[in-house]
């Protein structure tokens, strides 16, 4: 292509989004925070297209070590991919609570100018950092390096100038949700989601150092991963589905908001302490092995709990409802968190298993059901119900036109990753038992393990299950885009007497 | 239908406060245990050794008391042949550590068994019998870093690390923190791990 052609298609494409930007202001149907809420769903699903593809290319490297080698080497890769991950689960979590911020205080955003500013500059500032990480991806070891390029603490890579930047942001979203609340109603899910956000925006700044001390780095570390994805990602996952449940289906706000304390109660209670499931071998004292073992055991029950309030209440409420697509992503979220999480977590936390899982395919397996499971499935869920907002509350129940598209892309998704999950289970087991207990964690261990027919076959099927996963990925894509588009039918009145007790 | 009042402890209230207070007493107890395990790790503690560890010998052995595998210090053994003084130590690891986080190592690698799967775990690099004899250790490691991939053993796998770039002060700082690193009480992690030079104990 010449650099003309190029650029005439970038300026095509430019003008294609300038359009459908101006059409989304223009939308009658949307509240100005769910504008903005769409703007923060919109770089969500760019960014978990981007994981998706970037796991490819590393999954890959697994069976082709040479493919992209010295171009985009698999440290790469993996970055973009779990970055991308945590970023767009952020972004739908803002958009998330931008979409009902309104809805739940009774009164408009204050401070919205601050929000849509807040969104651009983050946008703006995810993009640089995605292109130092591709093009300039290493540097020196100076401390220059860690503000400008990348800071290579996994999960938050993100330079210092970034972290910053970061900060900066969630301090004006948390203005925008705490003013908010101030000047309407402050209901019980107002109180706990501006606690949980005062606790997720705080723990950031745990990661935000650098010491030479690793021991030092990991506990505190650990603090930033651990205590967002097992405590205030669950909490605030909680307000969200609470608030959910009472639109979706119509449960009394008294139900859901004292089913609400009891999970933080269980959540908290186990995960805060749990942490300690972090502190086996990092140098750590060894009182950790009681206090992580006891209390991460414990992390389960919370997740139980939510099946079973979630199932109850769909039952109790006859699953009546008109956008299915939302309340099937609600459903996958409740048994994925509880199985991702509750039951792959519990099955490697006990220390005396966790000396041979320890970072192995095993937390990788772990990993991969958990935040899917637990994160992407809610987020997804609510990229549904501002779908059908935006395109005037429309039916989006049974016999919906296209319906075959939203129903294969969750197939090919939960499929998808679940077969993901077994491979590198079986791969987890193999290196636990094969490099660790047998070979003792040698260097000449771990490739034994690594080059044993049954691990490159679950790299092969990791590879299978990795390609439904993005064709899963495509489609959803795709039918956000397009679903409800010309439907005529008005989603069902859910009875408002029952969500205003 | 008339509403009936839920019991106490059914009631919205009640678990408002027990919210309230499980999460207030468990951060609590989190402060008081970290600001324990601060002070044990903290270098020259009981469990991470001061720097200047990497002018002496480091092995891993079987503890039969505590039936697990713990890291020893021996006699001198200076890294590169020179006695650093902490300062200096402490300097040279570092280095050694923001090296590791600029080039991304833990993108590939686990350190302490945390980190990315598609390389062996660095915990205990240093120890590895790979090496295949102490003397020539410390000159093997440094020629691996700065080329790693004419002297790649891959063990078969065709897995190469890729040339990150490394200068010789900056591989030299690397070993320096993967001494330091083999010296930390783990709590027996990795199990069964037998340290170059402890084949036939
Ligand atoms: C939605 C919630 C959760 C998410 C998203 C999640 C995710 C993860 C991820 C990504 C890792 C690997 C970290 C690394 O890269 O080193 C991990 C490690 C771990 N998780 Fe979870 N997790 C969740 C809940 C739980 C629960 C409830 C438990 C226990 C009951 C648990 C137990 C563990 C353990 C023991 C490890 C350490 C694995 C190792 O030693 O290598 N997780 N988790
Ligand atoms: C196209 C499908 C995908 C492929 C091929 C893929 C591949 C990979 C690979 C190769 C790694 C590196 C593991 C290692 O260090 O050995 C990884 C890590 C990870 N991926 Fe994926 N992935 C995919 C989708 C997903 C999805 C949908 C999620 C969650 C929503 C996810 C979450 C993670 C996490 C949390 C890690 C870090 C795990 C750990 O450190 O224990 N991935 N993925
Ligand atoms: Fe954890």
């Amino acid at each position: 292509m010449t650099l003309q052609a190029y650029q005439e298609k970038a300026a095509a494409c430019w003008a294609g989004c300038q359009q459908k930007h101006a059409s989304l202001m223009a939308n009658p149907n949307l509240s100005g925070g769910q504008k903005l809420a769409v703007h923060y769903f919109t770089v969500a699903m760019v960014l978990f297209m981007a994981q998706l593809l970037f796991g490819l290319l590393a999954g890959l490297q697994f069976i082709f070590p040479s493919f992209l080698y010295e171009i985009l080497d698999f440290n790469v890769n993996r970055m973009v991919h779990i970055n991308a991950m945590v970023v767009w689960m952020l972004y739908g979590f803002l958009g998330s609570v931008y979409w009902f911020l309104e809805d739940e205080s009774g009164v408009e955003i204050v401070g919205l100018k601050w929000g849509q500013l807040a969104f651009w500059v983050l946008t703006g500032a995810v993009t640089i950092v995605v292109l130092v990480y591709l093009l300039i991806q290493i540097g020196s070891g100076t401390d220059t390096s860690l503000w400008l390029i990348n800071e290579g603490r996994e999960y938050i890579e993100a330079p210092r100038w970034a972290d910053i930047g970061i900060v900066v942001v969630v301090l004006t979203f948390f203005y925008n949700v705490a003013a908010t609340f101030a000047k309407g109603k402050w209901s019980g899910i107002a109180g706990v989601l501006t606690l949980d956000l005062v606790a997720l925006a705080g723990l950031y700044l745990a990661g935000m150092f650098y010491v030479t001390n690793i021991s030092v780095d990991q506990y505190w570390w650990w603090w930033v991963i651990h205590l967002w994805v097992e405590a205030t990602w669950e909490v605030l996952v909680g307000c969200i589905m609470a608030w959910s449940l009472m639109k979706l289906l119509g449960v009394r706000r008294k139900v859901v908001q004292t089913w609400l304390y009891i999970e933080v109660a269980l959540m908290f209670g186990s995960g805060i302490l749990g942490l300690g499931h972090h502190y086996f071998w990092i140098g750590t004292p060894e009182y950790w092995f009681t206090i992580g073992g006891f209390f991460s055991a414990l992390e389960p029950i919370p997740l139980v709990a939510m099946v079973v309030h979630s199932i109850y209440d769909a039952g109790a409420h006859k699953f009546k409802n008109s956008n299915h697509p939302a309340l099937a992503w609600i459903i996958a979220h409740a048994f994925g968190n509880f199985l991702g999480a509750g039951v792959w977590g519990f099955m490697h936390t006990l220390p005396q298993i966790n000396l041979y899982t320890h970072g192995t395919q095993w937390s990788a397996s772990h990993g991969h059901l958990a935040f899917f499971g637990a994160y992407a499935t809610i987020n997804i869920a609510f990229f549904y119900l501002a779908a059908q907002q935006a395109r005037g509350n429309v039916w989006m129940g049974g016999e919906l036109v296209n319906g075959w598209r939203w129903k294969t892309a969750a197939v090919l998704l939960n499929l998808g990753v679940m077969g993901m999950t077994i491979a590198l289970l079986i791969a987890g087991y193999e290196q636990s038992f094969i490099e660790r207990a047998v070979e003792g964690s040698t260097w000449a261990g771990y490739f034994a393990a690594q080059n044993h027919p049954w691990f490159m076959q679950a790299m092969v099927w990791r590879m299978v299950f990795g390609l439904m996963t993005a064709a899963g990925g495509g489609l959803l894509f795709w039918d956000l885009l397009e679903i409800g588009k010309g439907e005529q039918r008005p989603a069902a009145v859910i009875d408002s007497e029952a969500v205003n007790p | 239908m008339t509403e009936q009042s839920p019991p106490r402890w059914a009631s919205e209230t009640f678990w408002k406060k027990t919210a309230i207070w499980v999460t207030g007493g468990s951060f609590v107890l989190l402060v008081i245990l970290s600001f324990d395990s601060m002070k044990q790790i903290s270098a020259g503690g009981p469990r991470v050794p001061a720097y200047s560890v990497i002018n002496k010998d480091v092995s891993y052995r079987f503890d039969k008391a505590k039936q697990r595998y713990q890291p020893t210090i021996g006699n001198d053994a200076p890294l590169f042949g020179k006695t650093l003084s902490e300062e200096e130590a402490e300097k040279l690891v570092d280095h050694g550590k923001k090296t590791v986080q600029a080039k991304n190592c833990m993108n590939c690698h686990t350190l302490l068994g945390n980190g990315a799967y598609f390389a062996p775990d660095l915990t205990k690099a240093w120890l590895d019998q790979g090496w295949g004899a102490k003397e020539s250790r410390e000159q093997m490691m440094v020629n691996f870093l700065l080329d790693p991939e004419k002297n790649a053993r891959t063990y078969g796998s065709n897995r190469k690390m890729p040339n990150l770039d490394i200068t010789p002060p900056e591989a030299e700082a690397i070993v320096a923190f993967l001494k330091w690193m083999s010296s930390i009480d783990t709590n027996g992690f990795p199990h069964n791990f037998i340290a170059l030079g402890e084949e036939d104990k």
